[in-house]
């Protein structure tokens, strides 16, 4: 059976050289270009080594420093050819904080794996008053969340021109910049406006939003004069999106940004479609018109008629999540609430990890702190996320303590305690195998709350004392000041 | 988090001009028009200027004529069919069917991977099931404010369920009877599952307490108490097959009409093993897959991920995954995002446990979900919403384009 859906013959252009998808490529296609010096200044044992790991994306063509020289130039250029992605990368913004959009090389994250996660940018505009204008760029850049140990933030500013007025929106730009290091994207329609914005950010790199069928000569020249990427847009034309594109790059404008149109309301099947249509095309079939990161603007739901500001803040968080799903190579949101922002910030980390990375992690005893023989003893599940997140809090909270995994098949303690992986007996069977008995001078271990059910039986399978945690991990440093020294 | 590496790689593609003109400009300085004609006839020339520094060093084909009318180009999709669909699936029967139910729900039937295709919306929308319990279980603030009232009394429940909510399905899960809880016998179960039946007329999803042993025992006595109504027993597992009780309730169910639903935990081995087991019992009609959904933040990305997978291994063929799929977006609770007091920029829980449980269900929606087991009203509420909006293929018309970016908010 074949591997890919099969499409009509008629559906490919006959002139279309068809490329090879990276899960075609093989490492040996790769190892022939390569130097084969096993010189290792790539820090792989050898060539073959180092071409695997490239065709696993695991590393880039720049980690190997021969390639780059010009004995090499032919090979760095077929490898470049043989290796690029179909959506091409796009990077705006200057220094450590520039972003990079697109570099997709599939279509289903199962594939391969995504890369460069979707930068959120969040709008400011022209009109708003100094201290408002300042006060936002400064909460932009500072909003946060730390999820499992990392810490996830918002990641460029979209300056709007809501005044149509050159000098204006050249200010509300000054002010930012010196308000934020965070990247830029310049929002005008009226080229003599964008090219006052870009005057006040020369060196700020921006991402220039955008050429329409109205102005795309003049923005395509301040993208070239500026060295700019510029954004294309043609909400829900797809037809003029494409003619709009390919005259674009003819004109000399390569780093491309294409806005199909997000619609939050009527056209969100549209919307779905045009973005997973252009993606598919893409990626499926190399067409290079298509592969150009998407631009998805959950804020346009802010401009119907709605006006209860919960029910706008609503529909943007599902509008940015099912684009973020949906291959939305990035974002403009207007929303800055806690509740819109936390689940497409989460979303996106979890999208853009590696899916090949296994779902559970070794079973076994960790320590945290420095752990002695008054020391607590804990045990959870084995599911990569359930660990994350525990070994989280408790180094959050400076625990010194001892953690057992038990081995339940990657699954959390919620399921693993319903599907009875983690019951008495394969709680006993951790606490043996570690041999944490003979580390502590005490006998008391720690189960998740969710499996409180368990302690009766635990308590008779281990010989151990049974004390309930708490049902989520966070609430463990207060746990232990109300719960440990009094029952230790 | 950019790979700046990557990009660097990236910014060295090479520009793909057309052949011939880059043909026509190899290592020539200047141009001359004259000796060819084009019938695109508006062609500028672009005379490099000083003014921006370049990066690189001018390439030979730096020169370009720069186009000064629009291309025209069609955007076109290219037809993508698959060799095979997802089975259909039909729970509840009517009194004509020898149930007792007034309405059916269908689900399964598709021939694509969800909205994947724009003119190819799905052959039946997702139905969505809600919760009851047959005991007082910890359930979040945010949740219990809706059903405070009902909570002991599992068909007063079911009813708030389909009359205020919406339910097409009620789940009456039966957690009472775990051994390691209050440990109820089959009897009572079989009386509660008969108490919802006669206050609802919608088709019922039966959840268990996970107990292999015990499991078997309620499903078997509940699948011949409701002879011919087509309950969705939730559910059969591959600890079943190990504690050999698997056989008792696959029988029971195709003797007595209903069907089941395989649950296996993110592992589409375990999900097609279970299958193939159950093949051996029952038609394939009757049976509806459980790929095990995870809270986002929590493993989503799994979930979202072995959904994909699935669907598009059954699109092709594999004929062990061509089953409907089922998904708990009520798990979604389990974030402490979902249901934690946080610090004020991270919003309200009120508002931040539905848009969890939302998008919980909203995700795996895009990944071709055909039942939703689900809690919060505005969840509901928006899936319903969601579903209808995505089965209207009607292209934008150019009134609705708004202009966000001079919008005064």
């Amino acid at each position: 059976m074949s591997m890919e859906p099969t499409t009509p013959a008629s559906g490919q252009p006959a002139e279309k050289k068809r490329r090879k998808s990276i899960r075609e490529i093989s490492p040996i296609d790769v190892y022939k270009l390569l130097p084969k010096t096993n010189c290792r200044e790539c820090r792989e044992s050898n060539c073959m080594a180092f071409s695997t790991r490239l065709v696993n994306g695991e590393v880039v063509l720049v980690d190997c420093p021969p390639i780059l020289t010009e004995e090499y130039r032919e090979a760095h250029a077929q490898l470049i050819e043989l290796l690029a992605p179909p959506v091409r990368a796009v990077t705006f913004g200057s220094g450590p904080g520039a972003v990079t959009i697109g570099g997709k090389y599939v279509l289903q994250r199962h594939e391969f794996t995504y890369h460069n996660p979707s930068p959120i940018a969040i709008d400011v505009h022209d009109l708003m008053p100094e201290q408002e204008l300042l006060d936002r760029a400064k909460t932009i850049g500072e909003f946060s969340y730390n999820y499992i140990g990392r810490i996830l933030s918002l990641n460029a500013i979209a300056i709007r021109c809501s005044s149509k007025d050159a000098e204006t929106f050249r200010d509300a730009v000054k002010k930012v910049v010196t308000a934020s290091q965070l990247p830029l994207i310049l929002c005008a329609h009226d080229p003599h406006v964008m090219e006052a914005g870009l005057s006040a950010c020369r060196e700020r790199t921006p991402l220039i939003y955008a050429a329409t069928e109205a102005n795309w000569k003049q923005m395509a020249e301040l993208a070239l004069q500026y060295r700019c990427p510029l954004v294309v847009s043609a909400p829900a034309d797809m037809n003029l999106l494409r003619s709009l594109t390919k005259t674009l790059f003819e004109y000399g404008v390569e780093d491309l940004v294409l806005d199909p149109g997000t619609f939050g309301e009527e056209g969100l099947a549209a919307t779905i479609a045009n973005f997973t249509g252009l993606r598919t095309e893409a990626c499926r079939n190399f067409d290079e018109l298509s592969g150009f990161p998407l631009l998805g603007i959950s804020m346009t739901v802010w401009t119907g008629s709605e006006i209860s500001e919960d029910v706008l803040k609503w529909k943007e968080a599902i509008t940015a999540s099912m684009l973020l799903s949906r291959y939305a190579d990035m974002l403009i949101m207007h929303s800055m609430d806690g509740w819109v922002l936390l689940p497409q910030m989460i979303w996106r980390f979890n999208i853009y990890t590696d899916p090949r990375k296994p779902v559970s992690v070794e079973p076994g005893l960790r320590t945290f702190g420095k752990p002695d023989r008054n020391s607590p003893v804990l045990v959870t599940t084995n599911y990569a996320l359930t660990f994350f997140t525990v070994e989280s809090d408790l180094k959050a909270a400076n625990l010194d303590s001892y953690l057992i995994i038990v081995d339940t098949g990657g699954l959390s303690v919620e399921s693993a305690v319903a599907g009875r992986y983690f019951n008495a007996d394969s709680i006993a069977k951790g606490l043996a195998e570690c041999n944490v008995a003979s580390m502590v001078n005490h006998k008391t271990l720690i189960i998740p709350g969710l499996a409180a059910r368990l302690s009766g039986d635990a308590e008779e399978a281990t010989g151990w004392k049974i004390l309930v945690g708490p049902k989520d991990s966070s609430s463990l440093a207060q746990f232990f000041r109300n719960r440990w020294s009094s029952s230790s | 988090m950019a790979d700046s590496k990557r990009n660097r790689m990236d910014g060295e593609m090479i520009l793909s001009l057309p052949p011939q003109i880059l043909e026509l400009l190899k290592g020539v300085q200047q141009v001359e028009l004259k000796n060819f004609s084009m019938e695109i006839g508006d062609l500028e020339l672009l005379i490099p200027t000083s003014t921006a520094p370049s990066l690189h060093p001018p390439a030979a084909h730096a020169q370009k004529i720069k186009p000064v009318t629009l291309f025209t180009e069609h955007f076109t999709r290219t037809p993508v069919t698959f060799p095979a669909k997802i089975r259909e699936v039909t729970l509840g029967a009517t009194r004509a069917e020898g149930g007792s139910r007034s309405r059916t729900v269908t689900i399964g039937g598709a021939t694509s991977p969800a909205f994947s295709d724009f003119f190819a919306p799905p052959v039946h929308p997702p139905a969505i099931a809600l919760d009851v319990f047959d005991m007082e279980v910890q359930l979040p603030k945010v949740l219990k404010d809706n059903v405070r009232e009902v909570m002991n009394d599992p068909a007063e429940w079911a009813r708030m369920n389909v009359k205020k909510f919406g339910a097409d399905i009620v789940t009456v899960h039966l957690t009472s009877t775990d051994p390691l809880f209050r440990n109820t016998t089959p009897a009572e179960a079989c009386k509660t599952v008969d108490a919802v039946l006669q206050a609802v007329d919608v088709p019922l999803i039966i959840g268990g307490c996970g107990d292999p042993r015990k499991d078997a025992a309620v499903f078997s006595e509940i699948a011949a108490m409701a002879e011919g109504e087509r309950l969705l027993l939730n559910s059969v597992t591959l600890e079943m097959a190990e504690a050999k009780t698997l056989e008792k309730v696959a029988v029971a169910a195709r003797v007595n009409g209903h069907v089941l639903l395989g649950f296996t935990g993110l592992e589409l081995n375990s999900a097609k093993e279970l299958n193939r087991r159950l093949y051996e019992y029952l038609p394939p009609e009757q049976i509806v897959m459980d790929l095990t959904t995870v809270a986002l933040g929590y493993g989503l990305e799994y979930s979202f991920s072995i959904h994909e997978r699935a669907r598009y291994a059954a699109l092709m063929g594999d004929t062990e995954l061509q089953h409907p799929v089922i998904s708990a977006s009520t798990n979604a609770w389990g974030a402490r995002e979902a249901w934690m007091q946080m610090a004020p920029e991270y919003g309200s829980r009120e508002l931040r446990g539905p848009i969890w449980e939302t998008i919980n269900a909203l995700t795996l929606f895009l990944a071709g979900i055909d039942i939703y087991m689900m809690m919060h009203p505005a969840a509901v509420l928006t899936l319903r919403e969601l579903v209808g909006r995505l089965n209207d293929t009607r292209p934008v018309r150019p009134e609705e384009v708004h202009d966000w970016v001079s919008v005064r908010i």
